[in-house]
C-alpha cells in the first residue's frame, strides 16, 4: 500500500461516507472528496492510460490542470467523456470509467506503442502516412480515427435539460482566492454590481460572509471559460451532481484574480504514477486528508520545495531525500511502472513511493490572454506575466506574477528519455528538440508540429516548459520565442450546456398559416420553406396526390393557401421610381389596379427574387415576393432606400401575416368566384389586375394573377378571417370538385408553363437573359444590376441557359441536380476515373399527368441554341437520353 | 462578441446587427457610362485593411436602420459609431462617445 486516508484532518465530512464505482471496481470516499483523493485514499495510483503511448497514468494535480486523471462518468445520454477526476466531485453512487485502455486498464495492448515510442515522435503521423496516397482512404485514416481522441462521445440524447443566464454586472472578479475575495468586497463597498464567480466547490460566501450583499452575486462550482470582445465572458456553473448551466456576463470591468499553477519538472519517467505537483500532494494532505505516498524524494528548483517537505513532515510523511537543482542535484531516473519505486540521483538509487515535483509558478493568464492582453517573460520569476490589455480588466495577485521571489533558477529539464513536457498530448522533450532540429523553430510552427499545448489542457502545465526547451534547442532567450495565444475554453464546454434549451422544436420558429390546422386534419403532408410549414400534397402517397391534384387543377377547381408569399406594402411619393430601380422592368407606369410580373437582380445581373407587383393607389404598390425570400427582399429595399438613395420618400413594410392569400385556379374558377362575390363584375376584371370586393361576405383583395397558368383568383384576406374564407370556398367548391393542392403540385403546374422558380431555377449565378426572361428587361432606365448585364462575362453566347428536357423514356423522372453530357455514358462508379464533360444540370423534374408523360427544366450551356438537339443525362450503369425542347410545355 | 453602439438604440449586442461591408462605396450614379473596369472596380473591390476601418452594420433585430462604423480589424475597438453614408463622419454631432473606448 502506498496512498492512504490520514486518521484526522482535512475539509471532508467522515460521517457521511459515499460508494462509487471506478472501472466495476467498488470504492468509498466521504462528503467532500473528489474523485482524484478518494482514488488516491484507496490507494488507486493508476487511473489511466496516456493518449499516443498509451502509458499508465496516475493523478498528477488536484486541479483544473489535471492532464492524466481523465475519466468517463454517467451513463447512456448523460455519459461525460474526459472530465478531470481531481475536478470531479464524489457522490453516492458515481460510476467513472478510465480511457485510452483496451482491454483493461492494468493490460492494455496498446501500450506497444510505449516500445514503438522512438518511432512515433514528433511528427510521426505527417512522416508515415504519405504514402503510398492510394492507401490514405482504406487504411490510414480509419486506423487513426480509432486510436484518436480521448475517450469517446456519448451515442444517445443528452436528457438534461440546461438554461443560460445573461447578466451585465459592474464588476466581474474571476476567482475567489485571497486577492479575488479581497477585489470583490472592495468593490461591493462602493454599491457597485458585483459578481464573483469560483470554480471550486466551496463556497465564496463560506470563505468571506461578509460579501453576502444584495450587490453581489456568488457563484461557486462556475469556471470562466471563455472571455471575449467588450468584456463579454462566458461561463459554467455546475452543481455538485453536474447539473450545469451558461452564464453570459457584459461587465464594465473585470478582475482576473486567476491565481497561478505549479509546474512539473521535466525528467525521464517523470509521467510515472505517484509523481505528482508538490503542491497538489499538500492539497490532497491538508484539503483531503490523503496521503498521496509513505515516503518521498521531494524534486525542486526553488525555495517552495523546502516548504512543501516541511508539510509532508508535519503530516507524518518521511521525506526520504529533497532534490534541489540548485545543489546542482537532480533526479535522472525514476523507477517504476504502474507506481513509483523509488528514483535515481547521481548514479545512486533512493527508494520511495512518491515524487513531489516543484518545478516554480506560472500565472494562469489563459483568460488575460483571450482577452487580448499581451504577456511578457519574467526573467528573474521565470514565468509569463502580464503586459498590458486593451480591455477594461485588472489581473491581481498571483495571477498578475505577483508572489515573493522564491528563489527559482532555470532547470528546464533532465535530458532522457521519456521526459514529459506535454503528458496530455505525449510530447517529450527529446520531441521538441527534434521538432527544432527539422526547423520548427517557429512557436506557432512548433506548437502545431508536436501538438504541445493543444489538448484540452491548453498547456496549463506544458506551456512554459515547452517554451524554455526550445528556447534551449535553438540557442534563444525565452523571450525571444514568444508565445501562442490561449485559446477558449479555458476548460472543456459539454455542447448540451452551450445548446441550451435551442433544441427540437425550439431549434428555430415555426411559422404555420391560420389555416394550417384544416390541412393537417385533411392528412397534408408538409413541408420546410424557411421556417413555414407548407402543405406539400395532401393524402399518403405524393405521386398518387400530385397527379390527382394537379388533372382537378387543369380540369375543374384547385386551391392553394399560399399565405407564406411574402407581401411588401410600399407607399410614398417616390414609390413608383423606387420600384423602377429595384426591378428589371418598369412599375413606374403601371396603372392603378394593374399587376405586372417583375424580376430583381443583385448589383452583379444575377436573378435574386422575383413576384407581381401590384398599384393600390397613385403612391402605394403591393409587392410580393418569393416565400423563403421575403425577408431578405425587405431588407434589401430598406438598405438602398436608406444608403444609396436616402432623398426618395417610400415607406415599406412587411404584411405577410397580415394578408392571408387563397388561390382559386383551374376552368372552375370563374363560377366559384362569381358565387362567392356577386358583386364583383368578372366580366371587367381583366388579367393582372386587383379588385377590392366582398367575398363570401368578408372584405378582401382579389387579384386575377396565375403561376399556373390557368384561370386563377388570389383572394387575400385579414389572416383572422382566412380560416372561415377558405371554408366557405371549400363549402361552396364542392359541386365543382374543389380539390386542395400543396407546393409540390403547384411547382409541377408552373414547371408545365415553364415559370421559373428562384432558387431551383435560379442559384446566383442566372440572369434574367439566361432565364430567356430578357423581355422583362427594360432598356430606358437604370436598376440594380443593369450595367453589369453588359459586362463580357454576363454576354457570353455560352451561358447556361434554361431549356426544357423530354426523357427519352417517357416514365423517365430525371433526378433534379442530376448533371448533364454530350455523352452517352453512365455515372463513374470510382473515384479518380477521367472527368466527363459536363453541358448543364437538371433544375426540375417531374411526371405530367396533364402531358401524360415526364419533363424536366434544365440549365443547360448555349441551351436556346440546342433545341431539338439529343443530349444525355448520366444515371447509375446508364445514361438517359433527352430531347432539348422549349421550356414552356402546356402553351 | 462586440457591443456596438447603434445611433439610435445605444449599446447592443453584436448579434443583433448584421455586417454590410466597407462603407462610403457610393454605388456610381452614372454606371451606364462607366468602363468595365472601373464597374468591376465598384462591383468586387474593396479594401481590406489591417487597422482603422470604416464598415457599414445594420441594426437588424433592433430598429433596422444602417449607420457606420470605425473599427480597428486587429483589436476589434470601435471608436466611432455615426449614422448615414451622406454625413461626414468627423461631424462633432456624431461624435458621440462609443461604449467600446476607454
Amino acid at each position: 500500500m502506498t496512498a492512504f486516508r490520514l486518521p484526522e484532518g482535512g475539509r471532508i465530512d467522515r460521517s457521511r461516507p459515499l460508494n462509487f464505482t471506478f472501472d466495476a471496481r467498488r470504492l468509498s470516499g466521504f462528503e467532500g472528496d473528489t474523485l482524484a483523493s478518494a482514488l488516491l485514499a484507496n490507494d488507486v495510483l493508476l487511473v489511466g492510460r496516456s493518449f499516443k503511448y498509451h502509458r499508465p497514468r496516475g493523478v498528477m494535480s488536484a486541479g483544473v490542470e489535471e492532464t492524466n486523471a481523465l475519466v468517463a462518468v454517467g451513463e447512456g445520454g448523460r455519459l461525460d467523456t474526459n472530465s478531470r477526476a481531481t475536478t470531479l466531485e464524489l457522490h453516492e453512487g458515481l460510476t467513472a470509467r478510465s480511457l485510452n485502455r483496451w482491454p483493461s486498464l492494468a493490460f492494455d495492448l496498446s501500450a506497444i506503442n510505449s516500445w514503438l515510442a522512438p518511432i512515433l515522435v514528433a511528427g510521426f503521423y505527417y512522416k508515415t502516412f504519405m504514402r503510398p496516397r492510394r492507401l490514405w482512404q482504406s487504411l490510414y485514416e480509419p486506423l487513426i480515427r480509432h486510436v484518436a481522441g480521448i475517450g469517446s462521445a456519448p451515442t444517445e440524447p443528452d436528457p438534461d435539460r440546461y438554461d443560460k443566464l445573461h447578466v451585465h454586472c459592474d464588476v466581474l472578479v474571476v476567482g475567489g482566492g485571497r486577492s479575488g475575495l479581497r477585489e470583490a468586497l472592495a468593490a461591493a463597498r462602493t454599491g457597485a454590481r458585483v459578481v464573483l464567480v469560483d470554480e471550486q466547490s466551496e463556497s465564496p460566501a463560506t470563505l468571506a460572509p461578509e460579501l453576502r450583499l444584495p450587490n453581489v452575486t456568488l457563484l461557486a462550482r462556475t469556471t470562466v471559460f471563455g472571455y471575449y470582445d467588450d468584456n463579454f465572458l462566458c461561463a459554467v456553473e455546475s452543481d455538485a451532481r453536474r447539473q450545469r448551466r451558461l452564464w453570459h456576463f457584459r461587465a464594465k470591468e473585470v478582475v482576473l484574480a486567476t491565481g497561478a499553477h505549479e509546474r512539473p519538472l521535466v525528467f525521464p519517467g517523470n509521467d510515472t504514477p505517484g509523481v505528482m505537483l508538490a503542491s497538489a500532494v499538500e492539497t490532497y494532505l491538508r484539503r483531503y486528508a490523503v496521503a498521496p505516498g509513505k515516503r518521498t524524494v521531494v524534486f525542486t528548483n526553488n525555495d517552495s520545495g523546502h516548504e512543501r517537505a516541511k508539510t509532508l513532515r508535519e503530516h507524518g510523511i518521511d521525506v526520504a531525500a529533497l532534490i534541489d537543482s540548485r545543489e546542482d542535484a537532480v533526479v535522472s531516473r525514476v523507477l517504476g511502472g504502474k507506481r513509483v519505486a523509488g528514483v535515481e540521483v547521481d548514479g545512486r538509487t533512493i527508494a520511495c513511493d512518491l515524487v513531489a515535483m516543484a518545478g516554480g509558478y506560472s500565472p494562469v493568464v489563459h483568460l488575460y490572454s483571450q482577452a487580448q492582453g499581451k504577456l511578457c517573460w519574467d526573467e528573474k520569476k521565470l514565468c509569463l506575466v502580464p503586459d498590458g490589455c486593451r480591455q477594461n480588466v485588472r489581473i491581481v495577485g498571483r495571477a498578475a506574477g505577483d508572489f515573493p521571489d522564491y528563489g527559482i533558477a532555470p532547470m528546464w529539464q533532465v535530458d532522457g528519455p521519456k521526459a514529459f513536457v506535454d503528458f496530455q498530448s505525449d510530447v517529450t522533450s527529446r520531441d521538441v528538440y527534434l521538432a527544432a532540429r527539422e526547423g520548427f523553430a517557429s512557436v506557432e510552427h512548433f506548437k502545431r508540429y508536436t501538438t504541445t499545448g493543444m489538448s484540452t489542457d491548453q498547456g496549463k502545465t506544458s506551456n512554459v516548459n515547452a517554451l524554455a526547451i526550445l528556447a534551449g534547442a535553438t540557442d534563444r532567450r525565452i523571450a525571444d520565442v514568444g508565445t501562442t495565444t490561449f485559446r477558449p475554453p479555458y476548460t472543456p464546454v459539454a455542447f448540451g450546456v452551450l445548446a441550451g434549451r435551442d433544441l427540437g422544436d425550439f431549434l428555430e420558429p415555426i411559422r404555420v398559416t391560420p389555416m394550417h390546422e384544416w390541412h393537417a386534419a385533411q392528412g397534408a403532408t408538409f413541408e420546410n420553406v424557411g421556417q413555414w410549414k407548407r402543405p406539400w400534397y395532401y393524402g399518403r402517397d405524393m405521386h398518387q396526390a400530385v397527379q390527382r391534384e394537379a388533372r382537378a387543377t387543369r380540369t375543374a377547381i384547385g386551391v392553394l393557401d399560399a399565405s407564406t408569399l411574402g407581401k411588401i406594402d410600399i407607399q410614398g411619393r417616390d414609390a413608383g421610381a423606387f420600384l423602377d430601380r429595384i426591378y428589371t422592368g418598369r412599375f413606374s407606369n403601371l396603372a392603378i389596379g394593374r399587376a405586372r410580373y417583375g424580376l430583381m437582380c443583385r448589383e452583379d445581373g444575377m436573378v435574386f427574387d422575383d413576384g407581381v407587383t401590384t398599384r393600390l393607389g397613385e403612391q402605394h404598390f403591393h409587392m410580393t415576393t418569393t416565400t423563403g425570400g421575403a425577408a431578405r427582399v425587405l431588407d434589401w429595399l430598406e438598405e438602398y432606400l436608406q444608403t444609396e438613395w436616402p432623398e426618395l420618400e417610400v415607406y415599406c413594410n412587411s404584411v405577410t401575416e397580415q394578408w392571408a392569400t387563397i388561390a382559386l385556379a383551374g376552368p372552375k374558377a370563374r363560377e366559384l368566384m362569381a358565387e362567392l362575390a356577386p358583386k364583383l363584375d368578372l366580366a371587367a376584371f381583366p388579367f393582372m389586375s386587383v379588385r377590392e370586393a366582398t367575398v363570401a361576405g368578408l372584405e378582401a383583395r382579389v387579384f386575377r394573377i396565375s403561376f399556373t397558368g390557368e384561370l386563377s383568383y388570389e383572394i387575400n384576406v385579414a389572416g383572422d378571417q382566412s380560416l372561415a374564407m377558405w371554408e366557405t370556398v371549400m363549402a361552396a367548391g364542392a359541386k365543382h370538385g374543389i380539390t386542395p393542392y400543396g407546393t409540390e403540385t403547384m411547382h409541377l403546374l408552373r414547371a408545365e408553363k415553364g415559370f421559373i422558380i428562384v432558387g431551383q431555377e435560379t442559384d446566383g449565378t442566372v440572369t434574367p437573359h439566361d432565364l430567356g426572361l430578357g423581355r422583362l428587361v427594360a432598356a430606358d432606365k437604370d436598376f440594380i444590376g443593369r450595367r453589369s448585364l453588359e459586362r463580357p462575362d454576363t454576354r457570353r453566347a455560352d451561358r447556361k441557359q434554361l431549356v426544357g428536357l423530354l426523357p427519352a423514356d417517357a416514365r423517365e423522372v430525371l433526378p433534379e441536380g442530376a448533371q448533364i453530357t454530350e455523352i452517352d455514358t453512365p455515372l463513374p462508379r470510382r473515384r479518380g476515373g477521367k472527368p466527363i464533360p459536363m453541358v448543364g444540370h437538371v433544375t426540375s423534374s417531374y411526371y405530367s399527368p396533364n402531358l401524360e408523360r415526364s419533363f424536366a427544366l434544365a440549365l443547360v450551356r448555349s441551351g436556346r441554341t440546342r433545341i431539338g438537339s439529343e443530349l444525355y443525362v448520366p444515371l447509375d450503369g446508364r445514361a438517359a437520353k433527352v430531347r432539348v425542347v422549349d421550356p414552356v410545355f402546356i402553351k | 462578441m462586440l457591443l456596438i453602439r447603434c445611433p439610435w438604440c445605444g449599446p447592443c449586442d453584436e448579434t443583433e446587427f448584421r455586417y454590410g461591408g466597407e462603407a462610403h462605396v457610393a454605388r456610381p450614379r452614372e454606371a451606364q457610362s462607366l468602363d468595365d473596369a472601373a464597374w468591376a472596380e465598384y462591383l468586387f473591390m474593396r479594401n481590406n485593411p489591417r487597422g482603422w476601418f470604416r464598415e457599414r452594420w445594420v441594426h437588424a433585430a433592433g430598429c433596422r436602420r444602417w449607420f457606420n462604423v470605425e473599427r480597428h480589424t486587429v483589436t476589434h475597438e470601435i471608436r466611432l459609431t455615426y449614422s448615414g453614408t451622406r454625413v461626414d463622419p468627423m461631424s462633432e454631432l456624431d461624435r458621440a462617445p462609443s461604449p467600446n473606448s476607454k
